[in-house]
């Protein structure tokens, strides 16, 4: 009751009565003296005397009548709002620099929560979910896992609660004559049980559903692939939807807000894992224990870390390697933290984020500092009021407080269009990202209650960090002198100017940086541009072309393959076409295989293996891989000719030790082949993979009826579709190719991590460098003004304007060149940070350093330009009167 | 600064008491009660008015009194305090305080 009253009068304006109660008081302590014998002016004086201080005793009872600390805020907010809508340029100006920073800072904090941290929506404990994947011993990186590895892993660990295998795959939807790839997982049966996620209708998949050769043509399809092709259909359960060219039951519908668990995309539908060899073309997977295609994640115990489960795991591991040294030699586990995923694009991600969040946090502080700036810069001009309030007796407590106040205000409305700018850029990241496989990228930053507590705490730290040292510079007023001194020139202004010149120091530091990290990614993406990958990148056309989804089986695809190349290289303007079953860059995996070479001796813990690309005849002329020696396929390396395969120049060297291997055999998965080319290396799978060895197999020895289509050919994609689609319609209808793209298009599609990387650091250096100029301008101009008097003098003792100019210049550039040195030390020393984003750039490249220096020099120019100009414009006689 | 701190809560203590006892007897503004207190104790005891509100809002906010403005019989407004429930009970237990602490101190100063 008393606590609400008190409340109340918190925010209620007036004295609650206190005056008029004073005033019946004193009127009858004068009736009294007035009874006693004395005068009526005697008597009232004597009453006000006895009173005693009348302010004392109102503020002492008004702080009884109000909670303290809630009145302060509130008194200190009201002032704070009525100081800021009397400065719009100051408030404006603060504003939009910190709404840049904030919102900078919110948008990475959404990123790194949407993408890295709680990647998956609607799973349930995020926190005690890791990344299992397969090691190779001798080889770095990660490789999956077997499906019997899988299942022993899950029958032997007591620290895991639930592991959830995965692996993404796809299928082909026809709409109207085009065909569109839509992603989906094959999954362990316990998939949505242990993760937590109920399907809105039907049910998941039942244990046992994940076992036996295609065996439970079973699927739960996505909310969203429920609303558009079926149209919300609420009796979907128990229809069929053909998936990988089987029809498969839905037996149930996702939830809506669930897009699977792999970091970039959103899944369309999930299969159990028996439906494997019918989404591998066929090979059966599910009993072979080398063939190694499962990653997926475990969820530990409560209270586990992850370093016991990887103990336990690699335990676990050395048994199956003891226990099947054929498939299992050299293998072993690996737990990644969520956000280290290396099988999604979390892995790629990290470095990308990482930069940016250091970006994000230097813009802050350059607009931390520039804010910082502006309230030194009003601090001047509010001196006196800060002088007056010292001597009538407020605490200098109270005045920084209040100054705080103000600044805490103005940080909480820029957090709010912080917020508004974030969630503008909930997408940046999937928008910069092209899209791979015809397939768009979901990379969504998260809003949610952690990002709020985290900008808040960036809010309140931003606010004390621009906020203090002008809040303590101001309430340090010498008293005395300030009261003494009329002018403008009281204690302080040193030492505040030497706070703004260090604020720009730190400024023109930061941006320095940032522009030598935005140069040298723009130098390594332009590296990257003209980067060989060791085949043709103009002139080849590529596009896939999917019997299998079409329902072909092996007879039927091979005749209509032979046929399609033969209407292709007729076609005018197309030099050549072959098949294979990927086409370099792509996002699908390679075939990989144990492999061994006469006359090789592998490490005894060690099962060497290389990966393949199954390739029809005259692949490598098509794409323009050379060959070193010996022959590519043609169409007699057939299925009834002998087994041949062509290694590239690195496998050449590693398994024959420089030797030419042509006439030479080599082993892949138990069937000898012999070797009748060296083709030139080429990279593979990105421009930045380390090289690892490769070889190429007769894709008829070697079938597969998915494939990709190259084509050597002087016509643009868009030209050429019409007639490949022209040809395939006319051998079947049904079939459709995928999005032609040039193999140009296709490898730069791959270097998605470093062209957000520049765009970041570039757009972000920019506005990094506008905000240290408005910077740098305001030191300037606030020289200027504050030494007019010392300038009017020079001119009157007969300085020209070229001597001010002159004067102001160099000290504007003297600030730049101290911030450009210290920001080249930090950046010799940082750049090394950019890693592997850097292609065949050094990280002290001068080049990048130079241009930055140019690039800052001419802007602090420009920013020093018009106070100098100002000036020139001095008037002696009128400066130095006043 | 403690033992300043404790004593203007004795002091204060003291004064509520005063109050308490003052109103006790019926409603009054804080003239007539600072006038009550003065006179009979024989001017011994004088309140002093910048402690007198403070105190008598805070235990308004207590809820030992409550307040209300009222018109006097010269036809002005004063705001006059009157004792609640839980000021009686509150005076009481003051009362009984203060009257062991007297007794014993009586008793300390007999022997000594």
């Amino acid at each position: 009751m008393g606590w609400f009253r008190r409340f109340r009068a918190t925010f209620a304006t007036g004295d609650g009565g206190f005056d008029e109660e004073r005033r019946f008081h004193i009127d009858a302590r004068t009736a009294e003296y007035v009874r006693h014998g004395m005068t009526e002016e005697d008597a009232r004086r004597e009453a006000v005397k006895r009173f005693g201080n009348a302010t004392l005793a109102r503020e002492r009872t008004r702080d009884v009548d109000v909670i303290r600390w809630i009145d302060d805020v509130r008194r200190d907010t009201g002032h704070a709002l009525r100081m800021l809508r009397r400065n719009p340029g100051f408030t404006l100006l603060a504003l939009v620099c910190l709404t840049l920073g904030i919102g900078a800072n919110v948008a990475v904090f959404s990123w790194i929560e949407g993408i890295l941290l709680r990647p998956f929506p609607l799973v349930v404990d995020q926190d005690r979910l890791f990344a299992v994947t397969g090691t190779e011993r001798g080889t770095p990186g990660h490789t999956d896992v077997s499906w019997p590895d899988w299942l022993d892993l899950r029958r032997n660990s007591t620290l895991a609660e639930a592991f959830v295998g995965e692996k993404i795959t796809g299928t082909t939807l026809s709409i109207g004559d085009r065909a569109e790839r839509a992603p989906g997982s094959i999954v362990s049966a316990n998939y949505f049980d242990a993760i937590g996620v109920r399907p809105m209708l039907g049910r998941s998949f039942a244990a046992g559903e994940d076992a036996g050769r295609n065996a439970y043509p079973v699927t739960v399809i996505s909310y969203q692939m429920w609303h558009d092709r079926f149209h919300s259909d609420p009796a979907i359960i128990g229809k069929t939807q053909v998936l990988a060219g089987l029809p498969h039951t839905i037996v149930g519908v996702a939830p809506e807000g669930f897009y699977g668990t792999f970091v970039g995309y959103a899944f369309q539908f999930w299969v159990p894992a028996s439906m494997q060899p019918q989404f591998d073309a066929g090979a059966y997977k599910l009993e072979d224990r080398g063939a190694r295609w499962i990653e997926g994640f475990v969820r530990l115990k409560r209270g586990v870390t992850i370093e016991q489960a990887q103990s336990e795991l690699s335990a676990i591991a050395a048994r199956l390697e003891a226990d099947y040294p054929e498939t299992n030699r050299g293998r072993g586990i690996r737990l990644y933290p969520l956000w280290q995923t290396p099988f999604n694009n979390a892995g790629a991600l990290v470095p990308t984020l990482g930069i940016a969040l250091v970006v994000v946090l230097a813009i802050l502080l350059i607009a931390c500092a520039n804010v910082g700036n502006l309230l030194l810069l009003r601090a001047f001009a509010r001196q006196q009021e800060m002088t007056i309030r010292l001597s009538v007796g407020a605490g200098r407590g109270r005045l920084v407080k209040q100054l705080l106040t103000e600044g805490l205000i103005l940080s909480s409305i820029a957090a709010a269009g912080g917020f508004v700018v974030a969630s503008w850029l909930r997408d940046a990241l999937a928008l910069l990202t092209p899209p791979r496989g015809g397939i768009l990228l979901r990379l969504p930053g998260e809003l949610d209650w952690r990002v709020l507590a985290l900008s808040a705490v960036v809010c309140l730290l931003s606010t004390l960090l621009f906020g203090l040292a002008p809040a303590l510079l101001t309430s340090n007023i010498d008293l005395a002198s300030a009261l003494r001194s009329q002018s403008g020139s009281v204690i302080g202004v040193r030492s505040r100017s030497w706070v703004r010149s260090t604020l720009v120091l730190v400024q023109m530091s930061l941006s320095f940086v940032l522009l030598v990290g935005a140069g040298l990614l723009i130098q390594s993406l332009q590296a990257i541009r003209h980067a060989s990958p060791g085949f043709s990148t103009d002139g080849v056309l590529t596009t896939t072309v999917d019997l299998f989804t079409a329902g072909y089986e092996a007879e039927r695809a091979k005749i209509f393959q032979d046929e399609l190349i033969d209407r292709m290289q007729a076609i005018g303007g197309v030099e050549s076409a072959a098949l294979s079953r990927m086409t370099p860059f792509s996002y699908r995996t390679y075939s990989t295989a144990p492999i061994a070479v006469d006359g090789y001796d592998a490490p005894r813990d060690q099962q060497p293996t290389a990966e393949y690309n199954e390739i029809g005849p005259g692949f490598l002329a098509t794409i323009g891989i050379p060959l070193v020696s010996g022959r590519e396929f043609t169409r007699a390396d057939n299925e009834t000719a002998p087994l041949v395969a062509v290694v590239d120049e690195m496998m050449a060297a590693q398994f024959w030790r420089g030797e030419d291997p042509v006439g030479r055999r080599v082993q892949v998965r138990n069937r000898w082949m012999q070797v009748v080319g060296v083709a030139r290396n080429a990279r593979y799978r990105n421009l930045l993979e380390t090289p690892k060895p490769f070889f190429y197999v007769p894709l008829r020895q070697n079938f597969s009826a998915t494939t990709a289509l190259q084509i050597r050919t002087a016509r643009r994609p868009a030209a050429l579709t019409p007639a490949l689609v022209r040809e395939i319609h006319a051998l079947d209808a049904n079939v459709a190719p995928s999005e032609v793209i040039t193999m140009r298009e296709q490898v730069e599609r791959t270097t998605a991590p470093q062209r957000i990387s520049v765009t970041i650091l570039v757009v972000f250096g920019s506005l990094a460098l506008v905000l240290a100029a408005i910077g740098l301008y305001g030191v300037m101009a606030a020289m200027v003004s504050q030494r007019s008097g010392e300038l009017a003098l020079r001119m009157a003792l007969g300085a020209g304007a070229a001597d001010l100019l002159r004067l102001v210049l160099s000290k504007g550039l003297a600030l730049t060149a101290g911030g450009v040195a210290i920001g080249l030390l930090t950046a010799l020393q940082g750049t090394r940070l950019l890693g592997y984003l850097l292609y065949k750039v050094e990280p002290r490249d001068p080049l990048a350093f130079a241009s930055a220096v140019v690039v800052v020099a001419l802007a602090s120019l420009v920013a020093c330009v018009v106070p100098a100009w100002r000036a020139t414009r001095t008037d002696p006689l009128r400066a130095l009167r006043a | 600064m403690l033992r300043r701190r404790k004593k203007t809560d004795a002091l204060q203590g003291t004064l509520d008491l005063l109050v308490l006892q003052t109103l006790s007897r019926g409603p009054h503004h804080g003239y007539g009660i600072a006038a009550d207190i003065q006179s009979i104790s024989d001017d011994i005891l004088r309140v002093e008015e910048g402690s007198l509100y403070p105190a008598l809002h805070r235990m308004e906010h207590l809820g030992w009194i409550a307040a209300e403005w009222q018109t006097t019989s010269n036809n002005r407004r004063a705001r006059v305090y009157r004792l609640t429930r839980a000021g009686q009970k509150r005076l009481d237990d003051e009362r009984a305080r203060w009257d062991q602490l007297t007794r014993a101190v009586a008793k300390v100063l007999r022997f000594a």
